[in-house]
C-alpha cells in the first residue's frame, strides 16, 4: 500500500522522532511511505481560536498538498489532526462558502487515518510483539488524548497496541478520560485553569510509578511532558510510534527527565 | 448567521442574570484558590458522574434515546411559532392565561402585576432555572414581596444571600457546616442546638417550610415541559416541596422559557428517561408533576403561564447555536466537565454556568455583551459534555463557532499578542515550504533552551504557557529536513 504521511506541524517542528518511528513502522510493515511536501498544518489552532479566516488558507494548503500526491491511504500520528482533517477543514470551507473546497477537504479527510486507526483497522496489526518486533522493557502507562477517544471514537486501539509490545508493563492510568488541560491556546488564555487540570493529571501519571506516559498526540505530551519536566518527576513522555518502533536489536531509550531528543534508529 | 440575514425585526438580546461581569479567566482564577470549593466540587461532580455512567449505561437503547431527544427538539425548534400558538389556544380553552414576556424585565412586571392583583406580599417558589435567568425574586423584593425558595438546596443559598453555583445542585459550594452556620444565623426560630447532621438540617428546613406553604396564596413556578397540543405542564423533582407548592395556593404562576415545548404528551416518554437518568443518576425522579389549565375544586383555582423568551430568538436566529436550546436542563455537561470542576459555577457570572453556560449565555445575549466573549473560551474542547448530553448537543461546535462570532467582532480594532501570533501562523502554516524556512530557524530555540535543555521561561502571553510547563529544546533538524536528506530531495 502507498501511505501519505502527514507528519502535523509539532511533530515536524519539534518532535520529528515521531514521524520518523511511524515511517519505520509502515516500512517494517512492507507500505511504501511518501510525504507531501507541500504540507504544514492542519490549522486546528487558528479554528479552536476562533480565527476562522485565517484557518481557510491553511485548509486549503493541506487539501491541496493530499490532492497532489498519488497514495491509497493518507496517515498522521495524531488523533487531533486527523479529527480536524476529517472534522473541521470541511466545516471551516463551508463557513467560508467554498463548496468546492468543502467537496475536496471531504474527499482527502475520508482517505486520512490516525496511526492505530490505520494500523488496527487497515492494516491488521493485532501483535505488535510479532508483527513489528515491538520491544519496550519499561513501565508504561497510558493517556488516551480527548480527541481520539471522542472524536475518532478509537476506543482500545492505541492501548491495545502497547499491551502487544513486549516487555512492556502497561498500568492503569486513574481518571484516565480527563483531559490534561492542553486545549491548544486554552493552556494560554486560561492558564490557571490548565494549570490545574494538568496538576491533577501528572499526579495520576505518577501515581502509577510507571516510568513512561504514552500517547498518540504530541501536542498532549507536550503539555503533560512540560508539566512532570517542571515537576523534576523523571517520567518521560513517549508517542505510540517511538515505543512501536523500538525493537530488541534497535531499542529506543527512555528519554531523561529533560525530554533530550531519543535517537530512534529507522528500519 | 447574523440576524439581518434572517430579516427577523426586533429581537431583543436576553437581560436579567445572563451575564460574566469579569473574564472568565480572571474570576476563574480567583475561585481556584477556594480550597473548600475545589474539594467539594471535586467530590459532588465524581460521585454524580458514577451514578449517571451507572443508570446511562444500563439502558440498551440509549443512544437511540439520545437521538430521538435530539430529533424531537430539533423538529420543535422549527416549528416553535405554530407549536406556541397552539399551548396558548389549549391552556386558555383549559382556564389559564397566558402572557407573552420578551425579556426578563416584561416578565418581571408581569409577575409582579399578578402578585398584586391578589394583594399578598409573599410567595412560594418551585426550583426554577427561568426565575433565576430574570432576577425575580430580587424585583420583588424591590417591590415589598417576599419570594420564598422551598427548595432546600436553593433556600440554603437564598437564606446566605448568595447565588447558585450549579444548576441542579445550587448549593454544590457549600459544606454542611456551613449550612449549619447558615441556617443558626438566618432562620427565624430556628433551634439554637442545631447540629450539622443531614437529617437535623432537613427536619430544620421542613419546619421552616410547612408554615410557608400553608400560608402563602400564591406560587411561583418553572417548567421542564411544556404540551403543545394540550396546554399541560409538568415539573420534574426530587423533594415534593414543588408538588406542595403546585397544589395548595389558590394562585400559580408559571414562567416557562418558549424553547420547554414538546408537540404532545406522548413525548414525554423520551424526556423523563432522558432526564432524570442524565440529572440525579436516577432512574425515576420521585416526583414528577404535571397539571392542566384549572381544575374546580381541586388545585390552583387561578393559573397564568408567562411564556419567556429573554433571548431565545437570538438564539434560534444562529444557525449554528440554535440547538442549544434543546437543553433539558439536566446538568450532565456540567458535572463532567474539567473546567467546572475547578472553577466553580460563579466564574461564569451567568445563572447558566458549565459548558451550556458558556454557549447559551452569549446566545441569548450576543458575544459582545459584558464579558460573555470570554465564555466560548472557557473550554480546553475536552468534548466530554457532547458525550454527556442526553440531547446530543455539539457544545464544542458551538463553543469554536462563537470564539468565531468574538473574534470577528474584534477585528479592526487593536490586535492582541495572539491576533498577531496568530496571523503570522496562518502565513507560515499555509505553505509547506514557508514552514520549512521557519524550521530552519530551530537551532535559535535550542541556543535558547538551558544546559538541562529545557526553555523555563517565555515573554507575553506565553508565560502563561511556562508557569507550570517547560518546553524541550527543539530538536537540531525538522522531520522534513531530515526526510528530504533521506531521499536526495532538494
Ligand atoms: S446541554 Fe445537554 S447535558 Fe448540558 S444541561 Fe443541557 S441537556 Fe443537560
Amino acid at each position: 500500500m502507498k501511505i501519505a504521511l502527514f507528519a502535523t506541524c509539532i511533530v515536524d517542528g519539534m518532535y520529528p522522532r515521531a514521524a520518523q518511528a511511524t515511517v519505520a513502522v509502515l516500512e517494517r510493515l512492507g507500505h511504501e511511505v511518501v510525504f507531501p511536501k507541500g504540507q504544514a498544518c492542519c490549522g486546528q489552532m487558528h479554528v479552536n481560536s476562533g480565527y476562522f479566516k485565517e484557518a481557510v488558507p491553511v485548509v486549503a494548503n493541506h487539501v491541496r498538498a493530499f490532492e497532489s500526491e498519488d497514495y491509497d491511504v493518507a496517515v498522521a500520528p495524531s488523533g487531533s489532526c486527523v479529527a480536524s482533517v476529517k472534522h473541521q477543514h470541511p466545516m471551516v470551507a463551508r463557513r467560508a462558502g467554498d463548496a468546492g473546497l468543502e467537496e475536496r477537504a471531504t474527499a482527502v479527510g475520508k482517505k486520512t487515518y490516525e496511526l492505530s486507526e490505520l494500523l488496527v483497522d487497515v492494516l491488521g496489526v493485532t501483535n505488535p510483539a510479532e508483527q513489528l518486533g515491538s520491544y519496550f522493557p519499561h513501565t508504561v502507562t497510558y493517556h488516551p488524548s480527548c480527541h481520539g477517544m471522542r472524536l475518532l471514537k478509537l476506543g482500545d486501539r492505541q492501548a491495545g497496541l502497547l499491551r502487544g509490545v513486549k516487555g512492556l508493563e502497561l498500568l492503569d492510568l486513574p481518571e484516565a478520560d480527563q483531559c490534561c488541560g492542553f486545549g491548544g491556546t486554552f493552556s494560554v488564555k486560561n492558564a490557571y485553569v490548565s494549570s490545574a487540570m494538568l496538576a491533577d493529571k501528572a499526579a495520576n501519571i505518577r501515581s502509577t510509578g510507571a516510568s513512561v506516559c504514552a500517547g498518540g498526540d504530541y501536542s498532549c505530551l507536550m503539555h503533560i511532558g512540560g508539566g512532570l519536566s517542571r515537576q523534576g518527576s523523571g517520567v518521560a513522555t513517549l508517542h505510540l510510534a517511538e515505543i512501536l518502533a523500538s525493537t530488541e536489536a534497535a531499542p529506543v531509550a527512555v528519554p531523561g527527565p529533560a525530554g533530550q531528543p531519543v535517537k530512534v534508529v529507522v528500519k | 448567521m447574523s440576524r439581518t440575514a434572517l430579516g427577523m425585526p426586533g429581537l431583543r438580546p436576553g437581560s436579567g442574570n445572563l451575564f460574566a461581569e469579569e473574564k472568565f479567566p480572571s474570576a476563574a482564577r480567583r475561585e481556584l484558590g477556594n480550597a473548600q470549593l475545589r474539594r467539594n466540587l471535586k467530590h459532588a461532580t465524581s460521585t454524580i458522574r458514577t451514578k449517571r455512567l451507572n443508570v446511562t449505561g444500563e439502558l440498551p437503547d440509549w443512544e437511540e434515546l439520545r437521538e430521538a431527544g435530539s430529533a424531537l427538539k430539533t423538529s420543535v425548534m422549527a416549528r416553535l411559532p405554530e407549536l406556541l400558538e397552539a399551548f396558548e389556544a389549549n391552556v386558555t380553552a383549559r382556564g389559564g392565561t397566558v402572557h407573552w414576556a420578551r425579556d426578563a424585565d416584561e416578565a418581571n412586571r408581569i409577575i409582579h402585576g399578578l402578585v398584586k392583583a391578589e394583594g399578598v406580599d409573599e410567595v412560594v417558589k418551585v426550583k426554577s432555572m427561568a426565575t433565576q435567568e430574570i432576577g425575580m425574586n430580587e424585583y420583588l423584593e424591590e417591590h415589598g414581596i417576599a419570594a420564598y425558595e422551598t427548595d432546600l438546596a436553593e433556600l440554603i443559598v437564598q437564606l446566605d444571600h448568595d447565588k447558585p453555583s450549579h444548576i441542579l445542585v445550587p448549593a454544590i459550594h457549600k459544606n454542611r457546616t456551613e449550612v449549619r452556620d447558615i441556617f443558626l444565623k438566618e432562620m427565624p426560630g430556628v433551634d439554637p442546638g442545631l447540629t450539622d447532621e443531614p437529617r437535623r438540617l432537613a427536619m430544620a428546613a421542613r419546619a421552616h417550610l410547612r408554615a410557608k406553604f400553608l400560608t402563602a396564596k400564591v406560587a411561583i413556578s418553572g417548567a421542564n415541559f411544556g404540551i403543545a397540543d394540550s396546554g399541560a405542564l409538568s415539573v420534574v423533582e426530587s423533594e415534593g416541596n414543588g408538588r406542595m407548592c403546585l397544589t395548595l395556593p389558590g394562585t400559580l404562576i408559571t414562567v416557562m422559557g418558549i424553547e420547554k415545548l414538546l408537540p404532545s404528551f406522548s413525548d414525554l416518554e423520551v424526556f423523563l428517561q432522558l432526564l432524570p437518568r442524565s440529572s440525579t443518576g436516577e432512574r425515576m425522579n420521585p416526583y414528577t408533576s404535571l397539571w392542566t389549565g384549572v381544575t374546580e375544586g381541586d388545585g390552583p383555582q387561578k393559573f397564568h403561564v408567562i411564556l419567556l423568551d429573554n433571548g431565545r430568538t437570538n438564539a434560534l436566529a444562529d444557525e449554528m447555536g440554535r440547538s442549544a436550546l434543546h437543553c433539558i436542563r439536566c446538568s450532565a455537561c456540567i458535572n463532567v466537565c474539567p473546567v467546572y470542576e475547578r472553577a466553580g459555577g460563579h466564574a461564569y457570572g451567568s445563572t447558566y454556568p458549565g459548558p451550556i453556560g458558556a454557549i447559551l449565555s452569549p446566545l441569548m445575549t450576543g458575544v459582545e455583551a459584558e464579558e460573555n466573549g470570554s465564555l466560548p473560551y472557557a473550554s480546553s474542547l475536552c468534548g466530554a459534555c457532547y458525550d454527556a448530553c442526553p440531547v446530543k448537543i455539539n457544545i464544542p461546535d458551538i463553543l469554536v463557532h462563537l470564539r468565531g462570532k468574538d473574534v470577528d467582532a474584534h477585528r479592526g480594532g487593536l490586535p492582541s499578542q495572539l491576533d498577531v501570533g496568530l496571523k503570522a501562523a496562518s502565513w507560515a502554516l499555509s505553505d509547506g515550504r514557508r514552514l520549512g524556512a521557519v524550521e530552519k530557524l530551530l537551532p535559535l530555540g535550542r541556543a535558547a533552551a538551558g544546559k538541562d535543555k529545557k526553555i523555563k521561561k517565555l515573554p507575553g502571553i506565553a508565560a502563561g504557557w511556562t508557569q507550570s510547563r517547560d518546553i524541550p529544546a527543539p530538536p537540531s533538524q525538522s522531520f522534513r529536513d531530515w526526510w528530504a536528506k533521506e531521499h536526495k530531495e532538494s
